[in-house]
């Protein structure tokens, strides 16, 4: 099966390149019909990024290399996420590259990079929107380490394909410590992509912004790489959320083409219904002050550990 | 023991959501919302309490759910409402100890208590003695919501909360009370919430507000 | 592992490795008393000699290479000096080979970076320099092979002296001087609470061999005081907290390499010391040891991490990053002894892998950073993070290999600094099956409060690589600023590839800290070794390939640059930044260093003492000033202080100043005397 594996491999990535602009698109529209409104079509994504391509870049005097190359690393940083995350198949090549502990330092690469991009203009707004963003990410991480724990003690394993492939050994089971752990991924998951209550990705008051104030300098294709990789990072976070909660359907190791397909019809079902999910949240939640995330934060932080513990007092002797 | 498996791991959940309602209370900043999640605390302690009355085949513990359906899910937190809106209290809720501080002491706290609950888990013979170390957590909890709160409504909360944390400890450990201590309790229950409200009618009188700091004024200097 | 390369490299150096280390410390020593020749000669003292230093660490990193890849066992040797009844007893075995491994890579560097670094007419002549510098490198060597107590006090008293002449280098500035003064004295402390130490660990025998220490049996009483005697010890020396005070006032004060060479080496010879007695001579015997460690390395990063992130000044600030990385090591050993006292030796293994990599990673990644801003020093003359930005611009080498300095140490893969992180994290998700009961509970958090510390560090990094190299150029005189001449260059260059060949390929890294664990808690780490990937316990629970992350990006990056030039365009135009409109931009509209500390120091406010200066309606020049002081320097130091000069006050009244009275203590002491013999 080692040929084939680097088929699916690369189709996975495609898969995860292509859908991104198309799942930003579905949650849009999500949105638009809760709030009443009328959404612009599904492939307007699309048209944005192509309309972003043919456009002249127009780069400040005093931009360095950094800032012309930092879009380009953090859709390579997004891309390689996509191909270690098991979306479709769990036979993946790369996926034993990382771990899920390898992921949130992978995606600590591409904030960094952000952030040192943002500063490197000498604007105002870069270098806020770079505190901020660094800061909702080093809140952020415990609390999504505390997730992958949960899910290691549950599973054995903190690597992605591990957990999937053992979810199918195991009969599915309500049990507390993931209910609890999936709340906590879905609040981290809100912060870390810069949705509603954290940040508006649609705002247009720069004195509110965290992720959009990062990408204020940027222009035609450089911008397009930045959305681009934004929706791949949403997309990427959704499939992970997707592995560890609700994996049925994605193909285990030494499966054959119509496994594979039925895997890719689920994830077109599951990302559907996150996406729905998502502006679901969206929709009923307000936007936080700035001082008020870090609460928002400790509280996915506490409800990650409290799966933890219930799992240890509860798991521990669970025959009467 | 086991009527099924199924039912052991809704009571596992129950517990879990028990314990998660005990933080939420300890988080939350409106007075309003405070009493809403005390009644579903209340709800949840009559699912869990019918569910053990059904596996294990007791009868009494069908009457101890049905008064607490009706005291703690409906009477207490519609008195409650009605008292907060008389006395105009039902927004902010401010508090000595900001939140994430409070928060990590929960923790800690709920640590504590399953460190101690385990070794006396061992020793009970329910199906639901793992959740022994949860019901002791919510003691704890409601107690320290006390300490950290200033308005004196969310006193009576939590004294109303630890009670919930002992009920629940006791249908864990020895399938409830004798029928005559839970309608002795029930009874002081409700007497107390009356005396107390009284008790708060004249706190705002005197000094206008129902922070709790002003009754430090009453010292003998 | 194979590696046929290595294996002919290995037959042509004679198997004594020991006699060859000796060799290497006698050659430093000779070159220090070279410098000694012709004191003033830059030329002379630093381009020559100090390049001849580099070529001997070099040397020493291979021998080092050679003893741990041949897998020989320790080697003893003893040398007739010293007293007539405590000779220095000398020893190799892979504990001291991995950190002279460590000495020889990092010091090879920052000598080529010190060659080209010091120029003429600041302060002490570089003669002394060289002299203080290169018996500071063999003192360290000698504290890595000494096999007795006495021996290794020797050894650790020069590195302190050494040290401190190096610090005080520019001796006619006050700060520095007060400086110095407070570095030494925390030294003493703690060369007396290790004095104490091995005088507990001797039990009895009155001999000071560390063999004759190793067979002692001692009571756990004693065990435990000589454990808490040498951690007091080697935590006032490694800047673990509450000893910590005088590394943000010593570090900032040494000339750039002599902070690298603290920095990045001599915190770990405090890390060896540790791990010598705990493992070693004291037998790893109680798991309370490493609770105590771990809660105190975890505390330290947090501090470490929380004050550098509000610092103003660039030394400062990678000062308090010390304190945070040593804390992360002591967590690693902390775990490590909990792990071997309850018997699990695979995980402890991997927790003291953790340790020892992060060790070689930090002297690595600390040492390119402090070497950065010396170069931005002897370009701007600033050292505030107020007056810099923007000079990515005119120092391009040293902006870039600093890059890579700093995205190491703020723990991000392809490179080195995430390798160990990542094996300590690993090492925690194995402490639930700990058989304590509130333990198994309470280290989890633990491993939380170490995600923090970790993201925490990166925050830092952002803000000192941003502010110094990004951005506009906060003052004129700054675009006055040259790059680095080309022997710093190569000595910067050195640091960062060692930097992303250990990122890339851990797996050689992790074979040789796998010796160390063999001899310490008896258990090798990477059971299935491979090319292309690490997994410390199993492939099916976690692996990780930095080869594959490196090699995958850069593809993507290349093809997308391909992609888009082919199927769009790269036109480019040049404009004025966009700043949402604004017309008028200064330089002095960014982020300042106090800014950017802002959200830590109002999330973690208790940390800190800090003073502000709020200007009022009424001030013709309205002023904001905030000054932020660490809590143990005025809960703890502070009263002390004054407490011993109480003391002394009180004492002093004996001193009265009056030569009859002297006589008469001699006379009373006399009398003393007769009666007491007769």
């Amino acid at each position: 099966m080692r040929g084939i594996a680097f088929v699916w491999q690369f189709g996975e990535v495609v898969l995860a390149i292509a859908l991104a602009p198309l799942f930003a698109g579905w949650i849009a529209q999500c949105r638009a019909w809760m709030q009443s409104r009328s959404a612009p079509p599904l492939t307007q994504q699309y048209r944005m990024l192509r309309k972003l391509f043919n456009k002249d870049a127009a780069l400040a005097e005093s931009a360095s290399r950094l800032f012309r190359m930092a879009p380009y690393v953090l859709f390579a940083t997004m891309v390689l996420a996509a191909a270690v995350i098991p979306s479709v198949v769990t036979d993946l090549p790369f996926a034993r590259a990382a771990d899920a502990i390898a992921l949130i330092g992978l995606f600590a690469t591409a904030r960094v990079f952000q952030a040192l991009a943002a500063m490197d203009i000498g604007t105002s707004f870069g270098t806020l929107g770079a505190r901020r963003e660094m800061m909702v990410g080093f809140l952020a991480e415990p609390a999504i380490l505390m997730v992958f724990f949960n899910a290691f003690l549950l599973f054995g394993s903190t690597a992605l394909t591990g957990i999937v492939d053992s979810y199918s050994t195991h009969p599915s089971v309500i049990d507390p410590s993931v209910i609890f752990a999936a709340i906590a991924f879905v609040m981290v998951m809100l912060a870390e992509n810069a949705r509603i209550p954290i940040d508006n990705p649609a705002t247009h008051l720069e004195l509110t912004m965290i992720h959009e104030a990062m990408v204020l300098e940027y222009s035609a294709r450089h911008l397009a790489l930045v959305e681009w990789a934004s929706s791949l990072k949403l997309l990427n976070y959704a499939c992970i959320g997707i592995a560890l909660f609700l994996p049925w359907g994605i193909a285990i190791h030494g499966a054959s083409v119509t496994a594979v397909l039925i895997g890719t019809a689920a994830l077109m079902v599951k990302l559907a219904v996150c996406g729905a999910g998502l502006a679901l949240i969206e929709s009923l939640s307000a936007k936080l002050r700035i001082f008020r995330a870090p609460e928002f934060l400790a509280m996915a932080f506490l409800i990650a550990v409290l799966g933890l513990l219930v799992h240890l007092l509860l798991g521990a002797n669970t025959s009467a | 023991m086991l009527r099924s498996h199924l039912s052991v791991e809704i009571l596992k959940l129950l517990a879990a959501a028990m314990l998660l309602l005990s933080f939420a209370m300890l988080s939350t900043r409106r007075t309003q919302r405070l009493i809403t999640l005390f009644a579903w605390q209340g709800a949840i302690l009559f699912l869990s309490t019918i569910l053990v009355a059904h596996d294990a085949g007791l009868t009494e513990l069908y009457f101890s759910a049905s008064l607490t359906l009706i005291l703690k899910v409906f009477t207490l937190p519609l008195v409650l409402h009605l008292l907060i809106r008389r006395l105009g209290a039902q927004w902010d809720n401010e508090r000595l100890v900001n939140i994430p501080v409070t928060m990590l002491v929960g923790l800690v706290l709920v640590i504590f208590a399953f460190g101690l609950a385990q070794p006396i888990s061992m020793l009970a013979t329910t199906i639901m003695r793992n959740t022994i170390g949860i019901a002791l957590a919510v003691i704890l909890l409601s107690f320290l919501m006390m300490i950290t709160r200033r308005k004196a409504i969310t006193q009576v909360i939590g004294f109303l909360a630890m009670e919930n944390g002992l009920f629940f400890a006791a249908t864990s450990a020895t399938y409830g009370m004798p029928m005559v201590i839970e309608l002795g309790i029930a009874l002081d229950l409700l007497v107390a919430v009356f005396i107390l409200g009284i008790f708060f009618f004249q706190i705002r009188e005197q000094f206008d507000s129902l922070d709790l700091h002003h009754l430090e004024s009453l010292r003998e200097d | 592992m194979n590696f046929p390369w290595a294996n002919l490299a290995i037959s042509s150096i004679s198997t004594h490795e020991l006699l060859s280390v000796m060799v290497v410390v006698a050659c430093w020593s000779l070159l220090a008393f070279a410098c000694m020749l012709r004191l003033r000669s830059i030329r002379y003292v630093a381009r020559f000699l100090f390049s001849l230093g580099a070529l001997l660490s070099t040397a020493m990193f291979g021998i080092a290479i050679a003893y741990l890849t041949s897998g020989h066992g320790p080697e003893v040797m003893t040398l007739p000096l010293g007293l007539p009844d405590l000779p220095f007893h000398l020893r190799l075995d892979p504990l001291s080979a991995f950190f002279l491994m460590i000495l020889g890579l990092a010091g090879a560097g920052i000598s080529v970076f010190a060659a080209g670094y010091f120029r003429s007419g600041e302060g002490t002549a570089p003669g002394l320099l060289g002299l203080h510098y290169h018996v500071f490198l063999a003192s360290m060597a000698m504290v890595m092979i000494a096999d007795d107590a006495y021996l290794f006090m020797v050894a650790w008293e020069t590195m302190a002296l050494t040290s401190y002449f190096l610090v005080t280098s520019q001796h006619r500035i006050p700060e520095i001087r007060k400086a110095g003064f407070l570095y030494l004295l925390m030294a003493h402390v703690g060369a007396v609470c290790i004095l104490l130490g091995f005088g507990v660990m001797q039990g009895g025998s009155w001999q000071f061999t560390f063999d004759a220490m190793r067979s002692a049996s001692l009571a756990p009483f004693w065990a435990t005081v000589a454990f808490t005697l040498a951690l007091i010890g080697f935590g006032a020396k490694a800047g673990l907290v509450p000893m910590h005070v005088w590394l943000p006032e010593a570090h900032p004060a040494a000339p750039s390499p002599v902070s690298a060479m603290m920095s990045g080496l001599m915190l770990k010879t405090a890390v060896y010391g540790m791990l010598r007695i705990t493992f070693d001579l004291l037998h790893v015997q109680f798991w309370q040891w490493g609770l105590a460690v771990t809660v105190l390395g975890l505390f330290s990063g947090l501090f470490g991490a929380i004050f550098a992130a509000v610092q103003t000044d660039m030394k400062r600030l990678l000062a308090y990053s010390s304190i945070e990385n040593v804390g992360l090591i002591f967590t690693a050993i902390g775990l490590s002894i909990l792990f071997a006292a309850s018997h699990m030796p695979l995980f402890a293994a991997l927790a003291l892998a953790a340790a020892l990599i992060h060790a070689l990673n930090h002297s690595l990644f600390k040492s390119i950073l402090f070497l950065a801003t010396g170069s931005v020093l002897h370009a701007t003359r600033q050292r505030s993070l107020g007056k810099l930005g923007g000079l990515i611009r005119f120092m391009p080498w040293v902006a870039t290999l600093a890059l890579i300095g700093t995205l190491a140490i703020a723990g991000l893969p392809p490179l080195n600094g995430f390798v160990s992180e990542w094996l300590l994290l690993q090492a925690f998700l194995f402490t639930p099956q700990l058989p304590h009961t509130f333990i198994n509970m309470l280290i989890p958090l633990g491993a939380a409060a170490l995600a923090l510390t970790v993201a925490l560090a990166a925050y830092v990094m952002v803000k000192f690589y941003g502010i110094i190299f990004l951005g506009k150029p906060r003052e004129a005189s700054l675009e006055q600023a040259h790059d680095a001449n080309w022997l710093e260059r190569i000595g910067l260059a050195w640091l960062a590839v060692g930097c992303v060949a250990i990122g890339v390929q851990p797996q050689w890294a992790l074979h040789l800290a796998g010796k160390v664990t063999s001899m310490l808690v008896g258990q090798p780490v990477s059971p299935e070794p491979s090319m292309w990937r690490i997994a410390p316990i199993s492939p099916a629970q976690a692996s990780y390939s930095g080869s594959v992350f490196l090699a995958v990006i850069l593809c993507v990056v290349a093809i997308t640059f391909l992609g888009v030039r082919l199927l769009a365009h790269g036109r480019t135009r040049t404009t004025a930044p966009w700043d949402c409109g604004y017309p008028w931009q200064d330089a002095r509209m960014q982020d300042t260093a106090e800014g950017f500390g802002q959200p830590i120091r109002h999330m973690f406010g208790a940390f800190f003492h800090i003073e502000r200066d709020l200007p009022s309606p009424t001030d013709l020049v309205p002023r904001y000033r905030i000054h932020i002081e660490d809590r143990f320097w005025r809960g703890i130091y502070r009263p002390i202080a004054s407490g011993v000069q109480r003391l002394a006050d009180a004492i002093s009244l004996l001193q009265g100043g009056r030569l009859a009275v002297y006589l008469l203590y001699s006379f009373i002491t006399l009398l003393g005397l007769l009666v007491f013999v007769l």
